[in-house]
């Protein structure tokens, strides 16, 4: 491992690199970062950095609260357009114990103890996510205090695939999609998605650790980019009432080497046995992974009939109204067979929300589950008796619910790990318990005049 | 427009054993037109081949004009390998200026390969600046690590780097991602051969429209860089 250490120092002091920014997330999905300069580099290479990690949520007890950030020096990369006049980079860190022991509660590990499974089994896991966000006037920089109360104003009121001109959002978009570029994070598409000022950014495999790397990077950038314009950029799921919220479907593949494991030749839908059983597990654990992939209160307002969510556990060819869905592939396209997951959103954490998927999806495969019949109708359509008849299930309504569901599940307590599972339960249930306990404007508009 | 990629062949048309084993290895290639024997022909010295392969079995005397005539050429002479039947090796004798290496006929396949790669390495390590190979535009510095595209830094990976560093320094050859993935990353990696792809797409973004050309997709098969005169490779 000499070599790529050599090269981040040469090209640390080649491109007159002034910082180096240490990435590592916190359990909830949060970016955290070191910044040391490169006089530190050497040392941070070789041994890791010191930090308490009982400051980061989710992270080490306080009794053993010192906690290593070691940089994986293969995810070196400047930051080009996020420099002002200073050179940085980043290094994408790995959280061990001071005697090197890969950290229980860091999500990086979560998804690495994950893939390693994957690839026991011969497989690799490779995920593609669309990023749905919001782009909103700021009344200043983001965290202001006076930023969070008014509800948030869009730039624009522009909608689906609308080709807008002069549009800052747009604008913002297409230079957040250019400094994505030039990080090597192919863009597959982009576009202006339904809602006002909502945009999507589509992003093209890789390998699901890299992916968990690439989607905490592309969610700085969005939001970095847009606070120098004045602009606030907001993946929170749901942030305006009324039109769509912003998902993170994720097209998911499993290979073999070189060959698509969801792919096969004979099937009518082209679709494997291994396809049809990573759907049938991912189907029946969906509802076990929700509070991971869905984490926040306000998740649970996009996840409702009526806006293109996913609300009921199933499967369609194309239907989007489904649960997963097998896009079509053009005829020969056998490496783009994949599934795509349309629960998340894009305010999960990526190491977990993959782990968790992953894990559901290979048990089917290893467990041999049945998938059920594709979905035929719209299920928005039907009625609650009809969809009891054919044996669909809903997700969980609630960040409540799928907390209960969660805390039930033997695959996905595994999946996490004890310790992140223990603390995310924990404290999903207290931010629920707070939910349930405030009054809010709905409740006084509705309620007050009357009762 | 010949790249540095490219074998020049002689004689035209080369014996099909020679072709064959040049196929196999993978290497793009033309053949050296004009009249050999009068040690001319405008192709020999325009353009710049990453090597020449003389095949001396038919006419030993044309092949050694030949020689001479791509040595007095124009600019840096490419690197010569000659294919010689055991017959004739005396007419090598004291001629040792003319050839860097040779082999015998019939052709070994392996062997052929062999001679190419270790005279092409040596090839690129001797010119005024052995740690800086270039191609089309691209300059990697071997020394310092960074790689730049029309005098434009690009900011790699390390792995980013060490994939183009491989592909710059093996141009015209053709190689699978398993074969990448062993000589470049040598161990089990997440990605599997898959990441092969992802890493040439990222390569490709960061390279920029105009020079994502120099990494070739061959068809079911795998990747070349320096197949920019025929257009730009898609994934």
């Amino acid at each position: 491992m000499e070599h790529p250490k050599d090269y981040v120092l040469r090209t640390v002091e080649e491109r007159r690199v002034r910082f180096v920014q240490l990435w590592f997330t916190d359990v909830l999905g949060a970016p955290k970062s070191i910044q040391i300069t490169p006089a530190e580099l050497e040392v941070a290479l070789d041994e890791g950095i010191t930090f308490d990690g009982s400051s980061i949520d989710g992270f080490s007890r306080v009794q053993e609260s010192d906690v290593l950030a070691r940089p994986d020096a293969r995810t070196f990369q400047l930051l080009a357009h996020l420099a002002d006049g200073a050179p940085t980079a980043r290094v994408v860190c790995d959280i061990v114990d001071l005697d090197g022991t890969p950290l229980d509660g860091d999500p990086r590990q979560v998804l690495r103890r994950a893939l390693d499974r994957a690839r026991d089994l011969g497989f690799s896991f490779f995920a593609a996510p669309e990023m749905e966000y919001f782009y909103f006037a700021g009344p200043g920089r983001p965290g202001d205090a006076a930023g969070g109360v008014a509800p948030p104003v869009p730039l624009d009121h522009g909608s689906y695939f609308d080709l807008t001109t002069n549009d800052l959002g747009s604008e913002l978009r297409r230079q957040t999609v250019l400094a994505l570029e030039e990080m090597g994070i192919p863009v597959g598409s982009n576009q202006h998605e339904d809602a006002p000022s909502q945009h999507e950014v589509d992003l093209r495999y890789t390998d699901a650790l890299t992916m968990a790397d690439t989607i905490m990077t592309v969610r700085v950038v969005v939001k970095e980019l847009a606070a120098r314009r004045g602009v606030i950029a907001s993946f929170m799921p749901k942030p305006l009432a009324g039109v769509q919220g912003s998902g993170m479907h994720l097209h998911l593949s499993l290979f073999r080497g070189d060959t698509n494991a969801f792919y096969d030749e004979e099937d009518d839908h082209h679709l494997s046995g291994v396809a049809r059983r990573f759907i049938a597990g991912v189907l029946r654990h969906a509802r076990e992974l929700t509070a991971v992939t869905n984490q926040w209160v306000n998740s649970y307002k996009r996840l409702i009939v009526g806006y293109e969510a996913p609300v009921y556990i199933s499967w369609a060819r194309n239907n989007r109204s489904a649960l997963v869905r097998v896009p079509p592939t053009k005829a020969g396209r056998r490496d783009s067979t994949r599934i795509e997951y349309r629960a998340p959103d894009p305010a999960c954490n990526p190491y977990l929300a993959l782990a968790t998927v992953r894990t559901a999806g290979l048990a089917g495969v290893e467990r041999g589950y049945d998938l059920p019949a594709p979905l035929v109708t719209n299920l928005y359509e039907l009625t609650a008796d009809e969809r009891r008849a054919l044996g669909i299930e809903a997700l969980p309504g609630s960040l409540g619910d799928a907390v209960a569901e969660l805390e039930q599940s033997k695959l996905m307590a595994d999946a996490l790990g004890e310790h992140v599972f223990e603390w995310f339960v924990r404290n999903k249930r207290a931010e629920w318990n707070d939910y349930k306990a405030e009054v809010t404007p709905f409740e006084l508009h509705r309620y007050l005049p009357t009762l | 427009m010949t790249t540095a990629a490219t074998l020049l062949l002689w004689p035209h048309p080369p014996p099909p054993a020679l072709v064959r084993c040049v196929d196999l290895a993978g290497y793009a290639w033309k053949a050296a037109a004009g009249d050999a024997g009068a040690g001319t022909g405008p192709p020999v010295t325009e353009g710049s081949w990453a090597a020449a392969v003389v095949s001396a079995e038919a006419d030993p005397e044309g092949a050694v004009a030949f020689c001479r005539a791509l040595r007095r050429g124009n600019g840096t002479p490419p690197p010569l390998l000659l294919v010689v039947g055991a017959g004739h090796l005396p007419a090598l004798d004291v001629r040792e200026q003319l050839w860097d290496d040779f082999c015998l006929s019939p052709l070994e396949p392996q062997e052929l390969e062999l001679r190419l790669a270790q005279l092409l390495w040596r090839a690129g390590r001797s010119g005024g600046h052995p740690e800086l190979v270039e191609h089309g535009g691209l300059v990697l510095n071997r020394e310092t690590y960074q790689a730049a595209v029309a005098g434009r830094p690009l900011d790699l990976t390390y792995m980013e780097y060490e994939l183009l560093k491989f592909l710059a320094t093996h141009p015209g050859k053709v190689f699978t991602r398993e074969a990448l993935l062993s000589q470049v990353w040598g161990y089990e990696y997440y990605g599997g051969a898959r990441t092969v792809d992802v890493h040439i797409r990222r390569l490709r973004a960061k390279l920029g429209e105009e020079h994502a050309g120099l990494i070739g997709t061959v068809r079911s098969v795998g990747y070349r860089f320096g197949q920019a005169r025929w257009g730009a490779g898609t994934a």
